[in-house]
C-alpha cells in the first residue's frame, strides 16, 4: 500500500513543472495566375462568384486539371525548407460537408505529399534551433461564407475556392510561443524570398492554426492538446498561445484534466474559448481523387527548381556577418526584407563600407519609408546614388543633416544625388573664411554664451556650434565650426 | 468484420442520408456481403506490388497558369435553389 500522505503527493504536483508543446499548421496562398485546378483567375477582390466555372463549382461532369505552376511553387517551397523531394505524389479527397465547399469534398493530398521530414531555423536568444517541418503538401482554398447579422443564413463566394493552397506542417518540437513567433517570421520570409506568395495575413494569403499541449518537464510522451484558430496576426498567434499555456498550467496545477477542443482566439477579449465541435466532423475518408492522375517528378525537373532557388535569408545573415562585420542582429535587419537585402548587396559592391550601409538602410532610407508609407519594393532608389551620398558624408562633401535631406529629396524627385546637391546647394561648407563670417556673427550675438564658455561652462559651445549651423542652413561642416570657435575662444582667453 | 446497424447509421449520416429502421437492417446485411467478397481479395500475395494510385496508366496531366474565361454569372447562380443579389444562400449552418 502507498503509505505516503495524500497531500505530500499533491505537492509534488502543485511544484511540476512544464514543458510547452506546440505545432503549427501554415496555410499560404500560392501567387498563381489561376486557380490549383481550373482556369479561372485568382485575383483579389472582385465582385463575388465572377471568378467561378464548372470545376470549381463543383458542377457534375467537370474534370480538374492541375496547374504546373502552382506544382512548381510547392516543390520550390518544400525544397527551400529542405524537405526531401518526393519523386511521386498524388491527390485526395478529403470528405466533408460545408457550403463552402461546392463538391463535399476538397482536393488535398494525404499519405503522398509535395515534401516530407524538411526544417527550419530560428534564432533564439542565446542559440539557433531547428524546427523539424512534418510535411508540405497542396491542396484547393475553400469559399468565403458570409453569415448575416440575423443568424439566419449565410451568403457564399467562390471566388476563393480552388486557389492554389500551399500547407506547412510543423513538427510538434516548437517549446515556447516566442519560438512560435520566430518559426512563422522565418517562414513567411522564406517563402517570401521565393516569391510564391504574399503572405499577407490581412488578406488571408496565409493563415495560421496552433495545437498546443503541455506536459511535466522531461516526459516524452505528450499531452492532451488543445486547437487553436482564428488569429489574425503573428502577435495575434503568440498572444493567443501565451493565453493558452497559462489556461492550462492553471488546470493541470489544480489537478485538472484538459479536455481536447478547437479553441478560438478573440482578439477583443484576448482569450480563447472552445467552439464545441462534433467529433464525428473529423472523418474526412481520405481516398485517392480518381479525377486527378499522379506525377511523377523527375530528377531534371527537380534539379530545375533547386536550382531556381534564390539565396535564402539565413544564408544571407551567414554572409553579412562573415564579410561585411555585421552582428547577426544587423545583418537580420537586412536581410528581413528581399529588396533591402539586395539594395545593401549592391551598395556595398560600390562603396565597401558595410557597417555605414546598415546605419544608412535601417536609419534614414527606413525612416522614408516609413514616412511616405512606402515598400521597400517600390522605392526609387538607385544603389548606385545612395553609395555616392554616403560617400560624400564620409569625405566631408555633405554633413549628415544636409545628407538625410538630400536622399529624402532624392527619392522624392527621383534625381541623382548631384543633381539634388546642386539645385539645393546642399554642399558642405569647411571653407575657413566663409565659416569665419557665420562664427563672427554668431559670437557677436550670443555675447552671454561667450561669457558661459569663458567662466568655465564647456556646454556652452555646443550652443555656439548650433547657431552657427542653423545661420548655414546646415551646410557648415559642425567639426570645423567647433574648431574654429576654440580656436577664438582661446585667443580672447 | 462486421458491419453492425451502428455503423451503418454513422455512414449514412457522414454522407447525409436519411434512412429508415427498414433499410439500415437491409444494408447492413447487403454491405457485410459486399465486405466479405471483397475479403477474398486479402487472400492473393502482394508483397512485391505496389499500391495503385490511379486506374489509369497516365500521369502528370497538367496545364500552364493561363487564364480562361470563368462563366457568366447569370450562368453561376443559375441552377442555385437560392441566391440573393451576385451570391449563392444557404441556410444557417453551425460547424
Ligand atoms: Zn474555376
Amino acid at each position: 500500500m502507498n503509505r505516503i500522505p495524500i497531500g505530500i503527493r499533491l505537492n509534488l504536483k502543485f511544484d511540476m513543472e512544464f514543458e510547452t508543446v506546440i505545432g503549427l499548421e501554415v496555410h499560404v496562398h500560392l501567387k498563381t495566375k489561376t486557380k490549383a485546378f481550373c482556369g479561372c483567375s485568382t485575383e483579389f477582390g472582385n465582385e463575388p462568384n465572377t471568378q467561378t466555372c464548372p470545376v470549381c463549382l463543383g458542377l457534375p461532369g467537370s474534370l480538374p486539371v492541375l496547374n504546373e505552376k502552382a506544382l512548381e511553387y510547392a516543390v520550390k517551397v518544400a525544397l527551400a525548407l529542405d524537405c526531401s523531394a518526393q519523386e511521386f505524389i498524388k491527390f485526395d479527397r478529403k470528405n466533408y460537408f460545408y457550403p463552402d465547399l461546392p463538391k463535399n469534398y476538397q482536393i488535398s493530398q494525404y499519405d503522398m505529399p509535395i515534401g516530407l521530414n524538411g526544417f527550419l531555423e530560428i534564432d533564439l536568444d542565446k542559440e539557433r534551433k531547428k524546427i523539424r517541418i512534418k510535411r508540405v503538401h497542396l491542396e484547393e482554398d475553400a469559399g468565403k461564407l458570409i453569415h448575416k447579422q440575423d443568424g439566419a443564413y449565410s451568403l457564399v463566394d467562390y471566388n476563393r475556392c480552388g486557389i492554389a493552397l500551399l500547407e506547412i506542417v510543423s513538427e510538434p518540437n516548437i517549446n515556447s510561443p516566442q519560438e512560435a513567433f520566430e518559426y512563422l517570421k522565418n517562414l513567411k520570409l522564406i517563402i517570401q524570398y521565393l516569391e510564391v506568395s504574399d503572405c499577407d495575413m490581412e488578406k488571408g494569403s496565409l493563415r495560421c492554426d496552433a495545437n498546443i499541449s503541455l506536459r511535466p518537464k522531461g516526459e516524452k510522451g505528450l499531452g492532451v492538446k488543445t486547437e487553436l484558430k482564428n488569429m489574425n496576426s503573428f502577435k495575434g498567434v503568440r498572444l493567443a498561445l501565451e493565453y493558452e499555456v497559462k489556461r492550462q498550467k492553471d488546470l493541470l496545477s489544480n489537478g485538472k484534466k484538459i479536455i481536447q477542443d478547437t479553441r478560438l482566439w478573440d482578439e477583443n477579449k484576448q482569450l480563447t474559448f472552445s467552439m464545441r465541435t462534433k467529433e464525428e466532423a473529423h472523418d474526412y475518408r481520405y481516398f485517392p481523387d480518381p479525377d486527378l492522375a499522379p506525377f511523377t517528378l523527375s530528377k531534371e525537373f527537380i534539379t530545375r527548381i533547386k536550382d531556381d532557388i534564390p539565396e535564402l535569408p539565413q544564408q544571407k545573415i551567414e554572409n553579412y556577418v562573415k564579410d561585411g562585420d555585421l552582428t547577426r542582429k544587423e545583418a537580420g535587419e537586412i536581410a528581413s526584407d528581399k529588396n533591402l537585402s539586395l539594395i545593401y548587396e549592391q551598395c556595398i559592391d560600390i562603396y565597401r563600407e558595410p557597417k555605414k550601409m546598415y546605419n544608412w538602410l535601417t536609419g534614414p532610407v527606413l525612416a522614408y519609408v516609413n514616412d511616405r508609407k512606402k515598400s521597400i519594393a517600390d522605392l526609387n532608389l538607385e544603389p548606385k546614388e545612395l553609395a555616392k551620398l554616403i560617400q560624400y558624408v564620409s569625405n566631408g562633401k555633405l554633413n549628415n543633416t544636409a545628407a538625410k535631406d538630400a536622399l529624402f529629396s532624392m527619392l522624392d524627385e527621383v534625381k541623382d544625388i548631384d543633381t539634388i546637391i546642386k539645385e539645393k546647394g546642399l554642399t558642405q561648407v569647411s571653407n575657413e573664411g566663409e565659416l569665419e563670417e557665420f562664427i563672427e556673427r554668431v559670437l557677436k550675438e550670443n555675447s552671454q554664451s561667450v561669457q558661459d564658455f569663458l567662466s568655465g561652462k564647456e556646454n556652452a559651445i555646443m550652443f555656439l556650434v548650433g547657431q552657427t549651423m542653423k545661420l548655414s542652413k546646415g551646410k557648415a561642416n559642425p567639426k570645423k565650426v567647433k574648431e574654429i570657435i576654440l580656436r577664438r575662444l582661446r585667443d580672447v582667453s | 468484420m462486421n458491419i453492425s446497424k451502428e455503423t451503418v447509421k454513422y455512414i449514412s449520416n457522414l454522407a447525409r442520408i436519411e434512412l429508415t429502421e427498414e433499410e439500415i437492417e437491409k444494408f447492413s446485411l447487403q454491405l457485410n456481403d459486399i465486405l466479405r467478397y471483397i475479403e477474398q481479395l486479402k487472400e492473393i500475395d502482394i508483397t512485391n506490388i505496389s499500391p495503385t494510385a490511379h486506374i489509369l496508366p497516365i500521369s502528370n496531366v497538367k496545364r500552364s497558369d493561363e487564364p480562361r474565361s470563368s462563366l457568366k454569372i447569370d450562368e453561376v447562380l443559375k441552377n442555385a435553389p437560392q441566391k440573393e443579389g451576385l451570391f449563392f444562400k444557404v441556410p444557417k449552418v453551425i460547424e
